[in-house]
């Protein structure tokens, strides 16, 4: 688009052809460049296959019912399987959604559900609004390490929890808090004001509304912001790695210790180069991330088609 | 009817407090590590931690210069390798794609972003750093910056491609259709309508993925070496600097919190300040930059 367009007119014929060039040059260039375009994301798709290829291959030599299936045994070389971690890690994810779940759906609802009210309503709602809009954007984007440094401080050193289920449960809460109040509200969003206006109408109070017509209708979303954060909590190894203490044995109360799947991975990798064992936990991870993925994917379809089925 | 409004009040007072939740973690974050940072920010000053590049809690030294160096670099180098790939795969997936292969391409990006740091970093450690310590320099043990940044770089490039990929896609489809209209092939369009007018998103988009690769820990710990040192070639030539081991902000407080007390844990804490600080400039810039893109969309 530089010089060739000021160029003076030419003569009809050669205008014709030099334009016919000029054309031919862009279709060239452009048919390059979309080469270059498919080239990247192959690139990409590549990355990925490599990557998951290699842990699997690898991993798999190391993975069977045992090793799924018994206890770690320490050691130099991560003798034993992976039991405690397995179980360790599934109750992690109960305790931080139990905790994090009723607050961040609560959240949700008061920040979408009580807007037009609090547009009417007093100057400090209003404010507090703001703020919690202000502060759940602030935490999606908090590092996690910055939340473990947080939850080492508050939870295992203040209040005295120490490297505990309990103190890495509460810091976990704060890490996926944003996650859970993000797809609710989008969920809330997504219910047409027409059913919420038909149930006050009818003389339901606000919760009633929310309750009985807002929530059943939101569900399939705010299910899928609770297996989003049930992803994040097994991939996380930061906030854990400053909070749960590493001991691979089964926790037995709230304020043991204990080591998650991806912190034993790490654990494995770092400390006793058990690269097979820590492939195989990878593989059980990867193949857990990609489960979680099938099945928000198939909510979001089956969302999809209930709209469809609406209109 | 009495009964049910009170449980309505009830309920919008517990909703409320909820509500308040998500601030009130941001504040006692910020309060608790910032208290936690002051001893050592009295006892060295701001010059002495940010200022200095020996880091030796047993001689009581604590600057945490060389991990900003090398938290920045290897975000840089991660930016270099991983921006072009990302917006090329999210020019791709908005604009040429054809529907089958966007559906192989879009959940292999989500796969990417789904997968453990630790995963990555294992991959770093038996795959990547063997490779780079073929390079035959003295002193490469391919533990370093340039193993550290590939692997950011592939961390980092999902967030980049969805973000830039919905920039691209909020474009008002009269742009594209003006523009072919006035006789520009599809790549023109692409290149002087649809990316120009997207810009603000994409630059949001860039700078998420800055926030991202200075926030990873455990994939750093464990491909950068984490020796404390201000990243210098290993010989005559310049090249050799990426091949230098560094310590990241979020590496130092990892890697030493849970046994450090009184000063060390103290600059620990300072560490994360810094880490916080740069964090929030971050993310208020990303998001001036996607309310007004948002703002064009609309």
């Amino acid at each position: 688009m530089t010089e060739q367009e000021l160029t003076p007119m030419k003569p009809a014929d050669l205008r014709a052809s030099s334009a016919s060039a000029n054309l031919r040059k862009r279709q060239t260039t452009q048919k390059l460049s979309f080469g270059l375009l498919w080239l990247a994301s192959l690139i990409v798709v590549l990355v990925l296959v490599v990557v998951v290829g290699y842990v699997f291959i690898t991993g798999f030599k190391s993975l069977s019912w045992d090793f799924l299936t018994t206890a770690p045994k320490g050691g130099l070389s991560g003798e034993g399987g992976i039991s405690t971690t397995i179980i360790t890690t599934i109750y992690l994810v109960a305790l931080i959604l139990v905790i994090a779940a009723p607050l961040g759906i609560g959240a949700a609802i008061f920040m979408i559900e009580y807007q037009e009210q609090t547009k009417a309503g007093g100057k400090f709602v209003q404010a507090l609004l703001q703020a919690a809009n202000f502060g759940v954007e602030t935490l999606a984007g908090i590092p996690s390490i910055i939340f473990g440094l947080f939850g080492y401080a508050l939870f295992v050193s203040t209040l005295q929890f120490g490297f505990s289920l309990l103190s890495a449960a509460l810091a976990g809460a704060c890490l996926v808090l944003p996650t859970i109040i993000r797809t609710t509200q989008e969920a809330l969003l997504t219910v047409p004001v027409s059913l919420r206006e038909g149930s006050l109408a009818l003389g339901a109070t606000r919760w009633q509304t929310i309750s009985k017509v807002v929530l059943p209708a939101a569900i399939p979303g705010i299910i899928t912001g609770i297996i989003l954060s049930v992803g994040r909590i097994i991939s996380e190894t930061a906030v854990f790695y400053v909070t749960l203490g590493g001991s691979y044995r089964l926790p037995n109360s709230l304020l043991s210790g204990g080591r998650t799947l991806s912190l034993h991975l790490f654990y494995l990798a770092m400390d006793t180069n058990a690269f097979e064992k820590a492939m195989g936990t990878g593989a059980v991870l990867i193949v857990s991330i990609i489960i979680i993925n099938l099945v928000i994917d198939l909510i979001s379809r089956k969302l999809s088609a209930g709209v469809r089925q609406q209109q | 009817m009495q009964n049910k409004l009170q449980v309505d009040k009830a309920v919008r007072t517990v909703l409320l407090i909820s509500a308040s939740l998500s601030i009130v973690i941001v504040v006692s974050i910020f309060i608790f590590i910032f208290r936690s940072s002051l001893p050592a920010f009295k006892e060295f000053g701001v010059q002495g931690l940010l200022g200095e590049l020996t880091w030796r809690p047993a001689n009581g030294s604590f600057g945490i210069l060389a991990m900003i160096v090398g938290s920045v670099m290897v975000t840089l180098m991660a930016l270099v390798i991983g921006v072009p790939l990302a917006i090329a795969t999210a020019i791709f997936l908005a604009e040429i794609a054809p529907r089958g292969v966007q559906a192989v391409v879009r959940p292999a990006v989500q796969l990417l972003a789904g997968i453990p740091s630790v995963v990555y970093g294992l991959f770093g450690m038996v795959v990547l750093v063997p490779l780079i310590r073929r390079i035959p320099v003295a002193g490469n043990s391919g533990y370093g910056l340039l193993s550290a940044a590939i692997v950011l770089a592939v961390m980092i490039l999902p967030t980049i491609t969805s973000i830039s990929e919905d920039a691209i896609r909020a474009v008002p489809r009269a742009y594209t259709e003006a523009s072919l209209a006035l006789g520009a092939t599809h790549l023109q369009t692409i290149f002087q309508v649809l990316l120009p007018a997207g810009k603000s998103g994409i630059v949001a988009a860039l700078i998420l993925g800055i926030g991202r690769a200075l926030g990873e820990t455990m994939a750093m710990i464990m491909v950068i070496g984490n020796s404390v040192i201000l990243p210098a070639p290993l010989n005559d030539n310049p090249l050799t600097v990426f091949l230098s081991q560094a310590r990241t902000l979020t590496g130092n407080i990892a890697v030493e919190i849970n046994y450090a007390s009184g000063l060390h844990a103290s600059a620990l804490f300072a560490t994360g300040v810094v880490l916080f600080m740069l964090i929030m400039i971050v993310n208020v810039s990303a998001h001036a930059f996607l309310n007004r893109s948002n703002a064009l969309a609309n």
